[in-house]
């Protein structure tokens, strides 16, 4: 019996799963500190030097975002271009900024929007995904979306369609009204602003770029 | 040799059936809120405003994830004491906790049934919901779970360390302290969407694609050992080469969640390779059951007797369709679209729908039931459990329906990905003229149908488990 294979010795395996398993783990925690660095919230201070972070600081809402091919990284990449105005105002102080985001980021999780839409592709697929929708053409100045609330700019747009959904139904699979306050309604638009800002790797591609025909227009 | 199912007086046994009976309980309830959602998918109008596709898809997927939980912690209490040789110790404070954690889970169904949405504060994270996909419990459940998870886990040890701990005693106790410390990640709210769902899937796919499936594979173990006399030996070693892969592969093919979520590109690199590995293990598993069952039969044969050697035929049966279903869901259907030059159009899409229903019910839910037949066979002293004609048409239909799923789910995927994301871009009209194609729409149907007929299976699966104890066909 000294001559049994070590190939067929469970003390052998068992060491082998601990010593494997143990380096995948320590690997993953080293990258978990490594990318904890790459996707912390970006600072007010960033966006007025100009320094692109992956996730920017909630002041962006401040500014224009579009979402633009980029011949380096070889996909779209979100842009933050000049001042732009957000509910009348572009010069929300950081603080007021990030407790609109807290209160848009509360929102999104009490009203459950990820068990119908998909939040940087994640959730459910009974609604469109929500990580551009800030950059959809339908939002935009002549967008069908703006119309069809009456209002003249895209968040206020939002924010109605937000607070009565189901009075502005754009398909027979409509959106409830969930009780969404017009603080709500605000706090949910800068979420969606700010979610837009994140650089998600060319993630959805060619947002936007192609437009079927709708109601023969 | 003669299989042992002494599990009558063993009250470890008896905690294992109540949780078997509660997660069979939650299954149903899983179907019908399932059945409620996809009749909302083809009838938009059902139940507007009443109960939502956003709370019965909640539902439909808390229901899931709790009777599998349910299911694993039974599954551990039973299997102990024949493992351990010995009474699980603290068995009257695991008792105690299994109606704590019941009631806890009516309370949070009751509010996700009646309050549904609460106003955008910190109050309504706490007590009614958390509204993060598979982990929306409020806040008070989590602790709530964490005291259950760790009295569950403490029983486990203490027995472990008492009676004699086998290899699958020893796989399942550092298995579940990392299912149960994981949780721990999806316990906090921050303003940053991205490092939420970072941490958000370490619980998710750390659970489901590494911790899980170590427990399965554990668990597969056990039932080899006890449906077909394998060789713990031959059984366990195998237990070993399998959480290699399993941790190996699946531990950093997290990073093909990490795509598109705001975190680096070298996620793209990583998640690519380690997914890709990730259905070798289930393949190995898959070998490793048809190699057993080959050899024990085969020893029987050469020994003249043409008797089957499974002890247990419907959850034989159920196990087998996890070994290959396993492999089918979480590894064929995982590796179409786990590659991000494909997942950047599948991802978000009914592909993964289609994937995310066959990889539960292949991986977890056909060896949970499984490990009711085998609770069923042990509490009534039964030799050898016989198939009734229930069984075989419950096995039938539940495996013919979600598989109809799974293709109709996969189709609609298809138009998805060609439709809305690669010609039209993944605008919001671009999403309503996928949904709108035909192909999508009839695939909608399908998967109405076919979760119908799983619903049927699922009727039968409970008449069979409620009376084929008292049925005389079986061998005592």
């Amino acid at each position: 019996m000294a001559k049994i294979s070590v190939w067929s010795d469970n003390r052998f395996w068992q060491r082998s799963a601990a010593w494997i398993t143990g380096f995948a783990a320590v690997l993953l925690i080293w990258l978990t500190f490594d990318t904890a660095g790459q996707i912390a919230m970006g600072t007010d201070a960033d966006l007025q030097a100009g320094v692109t972070k992956r996730v920017p600081g909630p002041t962006v809402i401040n500014y224009k975002i579009t979402y633009e091919m980029s011949t380096k990284r070889g996909h779209e990449v979100p842009v933050i271009g000049e001042k732009e105005m957000f509910f009348g105002r572009d010069d929300y102080s950081e603080e007021e900024a990030g407790a609109l985001l807290h209160l848009g980021k509360l929102g999104s999780q009490t009203k459950n929007c990820m068990n119908c839409h998909t939040l940087l592709g994640n959730g459910a697929y009974y609604a469109p995904d929500l990580t551009k929708a800030w950059l959809d053409p339908a939002w935009q100045d002549g967008g069908t979306m703006q119309a069809m609330t009456g209002k003249s700019t895209k968040e206020e747009a939002m924010a109605e369609f937000l607070q009565h959904p189901s009075t502005y139904p754009t398909h027979s699979r409509m959106m409830p009204d969930l009780g969404i306050t017009p603080e709500e309604a605000k706090g949910l638009v800068a979420f969606l602003k700010h979610m837009s800002s994140i650089d998600t790797n060319g993630f959805p591609r060619n947002f936007g770029r192609m437009q079927g025909a709708v109601n023969g227009k | 040799m003669a299989n042992k199912f002494t599990g009558i007086g063993s009250e470890s046994k008896q905690l294992a059936t109540w949780y078997f009976t509660f997660a069979a309980i939650l299954l149903g309830a899983q179907l019908v809120f399932g059945l409620v959602a996809a009749i909302q998918y083809v009838m938009p109008g059902f139940l507007f405003e009443l109960l939502d596709f956003s709370v019965a898809r909640m539902l439909h997927i808390n229901a899931l994830v709790v009777w599998m939980v349910f299911a694993m912690f039974g599954s551990v209490y039973y299997l102990l004491p024949d493992e351990t040789g010995i009474e699980t110790v603290g068995i009257k404070v695991g008792k105690l906790l299994y109606w704590i954690f019941v009631a806890a889970i009516v309370v949070v169904v009751l509010v996700y049934l009646f309050i549904q949405v609460g106003p955008a504060t910190e109050t309504s994270i706490w007590f009614i919901h958390e509204g993060r996909e598979y982990i929306e419990a409020p806040r008070w459940a989590d602790w709530g779970i964490v005291v259950v998870a760790l009295g569950f886990v403490g029983n486990l040890f203490l027995t472990g360390m008492k009676g004699n701990r086998s290899g699958i005693v020893t796989v399942l106790m550092a298995d579940m302290i990392a299912f149960a410390g994981l949780y721990l990640a999806g316990m906090f709210f921050t303003d940053n969407i991205t490092l939420d769902q970072y941490w958000w899937w370490w619980v998710i796919h750390l659970w489901v694609e590494a911790t899980w499936e170590v427990f399965v594979g554990s668990i597969a173990a056990y039932g080899l050992i006890q449906m077909i006399g394998a060789s713990r030996k031959v059984v366990e070693m195998w237990l070993w080469i399998e959480v290699a892969m399993l941790f190996g592969s699946g531990i950093l093919g997290i990073g093909h969640h990490y795509f598109w979520i705001g975190t680096p590109e070298y996620w793209w690199e990583i998640g690519a390779l380690f997914s890709a590995l990730e259905p070798l293990p289930l393949v190995a598993m898959f070998i490793h059951v048809m190699y057993d069952w080959g050899k024990q039969q085969g020893k029987k044969v050469a020994g003249g007797s043409d008797e089957s050697v499974v002890a247990n035929k419907p959850a034989f049966v159920w196990f087998w369709m996890n070994a290959f279903g396993n492999f089918l869901g979480a590894g064929i259907w995982g590796f179409f679209h786990t590659l991000p030059q494909v997942n950047l159009y599948t991802h978000g899409t009914q592909f993964t729908s289609a994937h995310g229903h066959l990889a539960f019910f292949g991986a977890y839910a056909t060896i949970l039931i499984g490990m009711f037949y085998l609770a069923v066979q042990g509490s009534n002293g039964i030799k050898v459990l016989k198939h009734t004609k229930a069984s075989i048409w419950s096995i039938s239909l539940m495996v013919g329906g979600m598989l109809g799923m799974t293709m109709a789910l996969t189709i609609a995927g298809y138009v998805q990905v060609l439709v809305s994301r690669a010609q039209m871009g993944a605008t919001w009209a671009g999403y309503f003229d996928g949904q709108q194609g035909m192909w999508f729409a009839q695939a909608m149907d399908w998967r109405l149908i076919m979760g119908v007929v799983m619903f049927l299976g699922f009727a039968l699966l409970a008449k069979d488990l409620l009376t084929t104890g008292k049925n005389p066909v079986h061998e005592r």
